[in-house]
């Protein structure tokens, strides 16, 4: 590639010049391709559907291996992410490939909650990017970048439009990851039938606001086949991983009694588009769009919320060391703040606890006497009584005695009669 | 949640050109002839003649989620096109949807033998992002009916009782995953007492003749982990020619049936067949080792229609009945317990106050 084929802007104030004879930088392309060969390359896949939609069959049919799959039950609680790291070996390119699956997805009796373990898995692969950003000894080179760069979304082919959960799933999503929608267990739909459901799920993908992942247009090689592809969106796709003899060779396919389906055959199935697409052409594309947009967003929207800004109230620029600055000492105000309103509540419950104890005392005194008193009282009345009874005894005692003199005497006085009559 | 029935008019006669089978319930009547001595047989056949002049009733209900292809089933079926005006949501209008009940009647007619079939229809079941408690629409509907039999029943007049009752219920259950869904265990398990269910596998042609009998084991399995009832085929008689006892026997293995619908007809080996037509092959929904249409077909309209009846009117109605009866004198049994129970709480409070008191003394 010349030098003289790309166009560029010319900059202000930097004038072009014309070589006399061959300098070597035209190089510099391969030597990029050198290092980046033996870097290796890293990408993610976030793969959301139905648990036995097919996804797992899916990847080991892209990337032609076998990935440890195991099937999951439909009675999962709530939606789980399962997420896989492989590294895979083509020719002399290394690939660190990681495979993030959706476990019990569309399970759930109430699935309004369905998107949230995956928005969080999202959010949380930014953060972790974020923060190796703004670490002060950072190593970005060396860093295992695991931000999701394409997310397969597998649509059920029920053959009339999306379900209400892919709608509120997708937008969710849309913002924070490229979306490639994919129509999962094709072979179910006959040729009319894929043609009259794809056009619904676009025209309800577009009514709703739903930005899925467009192949780009901006590089002219692969402008064209781009273009074409978009058409094709949703990919109706069929997963294999068995082999069946077909004429004299053995291709993926699977084998009903009326048929082979052939997952590579272009007129049976989109898998080969989808393959292209996905790996050999755009893979590198969906790696810029999750940096360039995705990230910049989510990072932009969190340094917001934490209060940062690139210019303050004067529109002057503002540098990230002053803001941080000034955070920081409102921060530490606050901190102080809150410092002495504890004190102060911590006072003042003394002081509540005090009065409170000191009038229990009170009381308890005031009973204590009152008790006394009555008791007092009690005393005396009883001791009234005593006194009352052992006059009372004492009157009786005497009242007794006199009677008994008196019967002494009136017994002696009528013997004495007796002995005189009887003279 | 509420439900919304619409009663769509009734489309008039239709005579069907094809073999249909409604004289195969006629054939059913002259077996059980056959082994019968002749002052019954004469018995019998006024009985069949008296049948046929007033024709048969059956009702079905299809339930599950949309684009399981219950319509095109129904259609396939019953060899007509009962849906023709009807609108699908969008997506979007389906996240909040409630499940409505539509009753369509047609009169159908072959070889003399009438029947008036009608189809409930479920839309909008396990569509709505929040499914809890969606069959409620659908329980509530049945018992409906059940109500509507028991007082029209014990009624004065029961000349023209009309049975709405639901005597059998198509549950699609998708193909696209591993087995029951929790959607379909809790839908099966309010619903197994009221009605028959006979469980499908929808849209069969995903799947792989072994991974058809993998799914199928495994439903099985789980509706016995569940203890979920469906519709069990009556045992045939001891004294049955074994041919078919065979295919009795084949029947029962069958279930799940994995059924697959059309009403396109395309041609396949010379002739002209009802099938999907794909561009690795053709698939028949009337070839048996295609997919189990025709025992579905059969088992519903050819020999089992009359058990289905038999067993909704005997089993689930009864039950319903007894259920009803029992209620109105278990208020005077809860009544008593009330009594019982507030018995006790006065008791109890007695007790805590004496307590209390003794407290104070000690105090």
């Amino acid at each position: 590639m010349a030098s003289s084929d790309v166009e560029r802007q010319p900059y202000k104030g930097v004038r072009p010049l014309s070589l006399a004879g061959h300098v070597g930088f035209d190089s510099l392309p391969d030597q990029l391709v050198n290092k980046s060969i033996c870097q290796g390359f890293c990408f993610n896949i976030l793969c959301i559907g139905e648990t036995g939609i097919g996804k797992s069959t899916l990847m080991d049919t892209l990337f032609n291996t076998n990935f440890e799959n195991f099937e999951s039950s439909h009675f999962e609680p709530e939606v789980k992410l399962r997420a896989q790291t492989y590294d895979l070996l083509e020719s002399n390119v290394r690939l660190r490939l990681t495979v993030v699956n959706t476990v019990g997805f569309g399970d759930q009796m109430n699935k309004q909650e369905s998107y949230q373990p995956v928005v969080d898995y999202i959010d949380r692969q930014f953060e972790s990017f974020l923060q190796e950003e703004l670490k002060i000894k950072r190593s970005l080179h060396n860093y295992h970048d695991s931000r999701v760069h394409a997310c397969l979304y597998f649509i059920s082919p029920s053959g009339h439009s999306l379900k209400s959960l892919d709608l509120v799933t997708m937008k969710k999503l849309d913002s924070k990851v490229n979306i490639i929608p994919v129509i999962a267990k094709a072979d179910t739909i006959s040729k009319s039938e894929l043609h009259k459901f794809k056009i619904k799920i676009m025209s309800e993908l577009v009514s709703n606001g739903v930005q899925i992942y467009q192949f780009p247009l901006d590089d002219e090689t692969v402008a064209k086949v781009n273009t074409t592809m978009n058409g094709h969106l949703p990919f109706a796709v069929v997963g294999s991983t068995e082999e069946v003899s077909v004429g004299n060779k053995m291709v993926k396919a699977r084998q009903y009694p009326w048929g082979v389906v052939q997952v590579e055959n272009e007129s049976h199935c989109d898998f080969v588009k989808l393959r292209e697409m996905l790996i050999c052409i755009n893979m590198e594309d969906l790696r810029e769009q999750t940096h360039t947009r995705h990230y910049e967003l989510y990072r932009r929207c969190k340094l917001e919320e934490l209060g940062f800004k690139d210019t303050d109230p004067e529109c002057k620029p503002v540098s990230l060391q002053q803001t941080y600055e000034a955070k920081r000492q409102e921060f530490l105000v606050e901190l102080q703040k809150r410092e002495d309103e504890m004190r102060q509540m911590f006072v003042q419950r003394v002081k509540e606890k005090e009065s409170e104890l000191k009038e229990a005392e009170r009381d308890l005194q005031s009973r204590f006497e009152q008790l006394k008193r009555l008791h007092a009282d009690e005393k005396s009345s009883l001791d009234e009584k005593k006194r009352l009874l052992d006059e009372d005894q004492s009157s009786f005692g005497k009242r007794r005695a006199a009677a008994q003199l008196l019967q002494a005497q009136s017994l002696t006085a009528n013997g004495k009669k007796d002995k005189d009559r009887k003279k | 949640m509420t439900a919304n029935i619409r009663y769509k008019s009734r489309i008039p006669v239709k005579t069907v050109p094809e073999r249909f089978g409604m004289d195969a319930i006629m054939l059913q009547e002259k077996l059980v002839e056959r082994l019968l001595c002749p002052r019954v047989r004469t018995a019998r056949q006024k009985v069949h003649r008296k049948s046929v002049k007033k024709g048969f009733d059956f009702t079905l209900m299809v339930a599950g989620e949309s684009g399981m292809g219950k319509s095109t089933l129904v259609n396939s079926l019953f060899l007509t096109d009962l849906y023709k005006d009807r609108k699908l949501l969008n997506a979007e209008e389906r996240i909040n949807q409630t499940v409505e009940i539509i009753k369509h009647t047609v009169d159908i007619e072959e070889k003399g033998v009438k029947l008036k079939l009608t189809i409930v229809d479920t839309p909008g079941f396990g569509d709505a992002v929040n499914n809890n408690e969606c069959w409620k629409p659908i329980t509530d509907y049945i018992d409906q009916q059940f109500e509507q039999y028991f007082r029209d029943e014990s009624g004065l007049n029961r000349k023209n009782i009309q049975d709405n009752r639901v005597h059998c219920c198509l549950y699609f259950i998708p193909p696209f995953g591993h087995g029951l869904r929790p959607v379909d265990v809790e839908f099966m398990k309010a619903l197994h007492e009221k009605v028959n269910i006979i469980p499908l596998i929808a849209k069969a042609d995903c799947l792989t003749p072994n991974e058809i009998k993998k799914l199928k084991d495994r439903i099985r399995e789980e509706i016995d982990k569940f203890g979920i009832k469906v519709y069990q085929f009556p045992e045939c008689d001891s004294d049955e020619d074994e041919e078919f006892k065979q295919l009795d026997k084949e029947l029962k293995e069958c279930t799940p049936f994995a059924v697959i619908g059309s009403n396109t007809v395309v041609e396949a080996r010379g002739q002209r067949v009802r099938g999907r037509l794909y561009p690795w092959g053709i698939v028949e929904v009337e070839n048996q080792s295609h997919c189990d249409f025709v025992k579905l077909r059969n088992m519903l309209i050819r020999s089992h229609m009359h058990d289905l009846k038999d067993v909704t009117c005997d089993v689930h109605y009864e039950n319903y009945r007894a259920q009803c009866i029992q209620e109105m004198t278990r208020y005077v049994e809860t009544e008593k317990l009330i009594k019982m129970k507030d018995e006790e709480l006065k008791r109890m409070q007695e007790m805590l106050n004496k307590m209390q008191q003794q407290m104070h003394k000690d105090q």
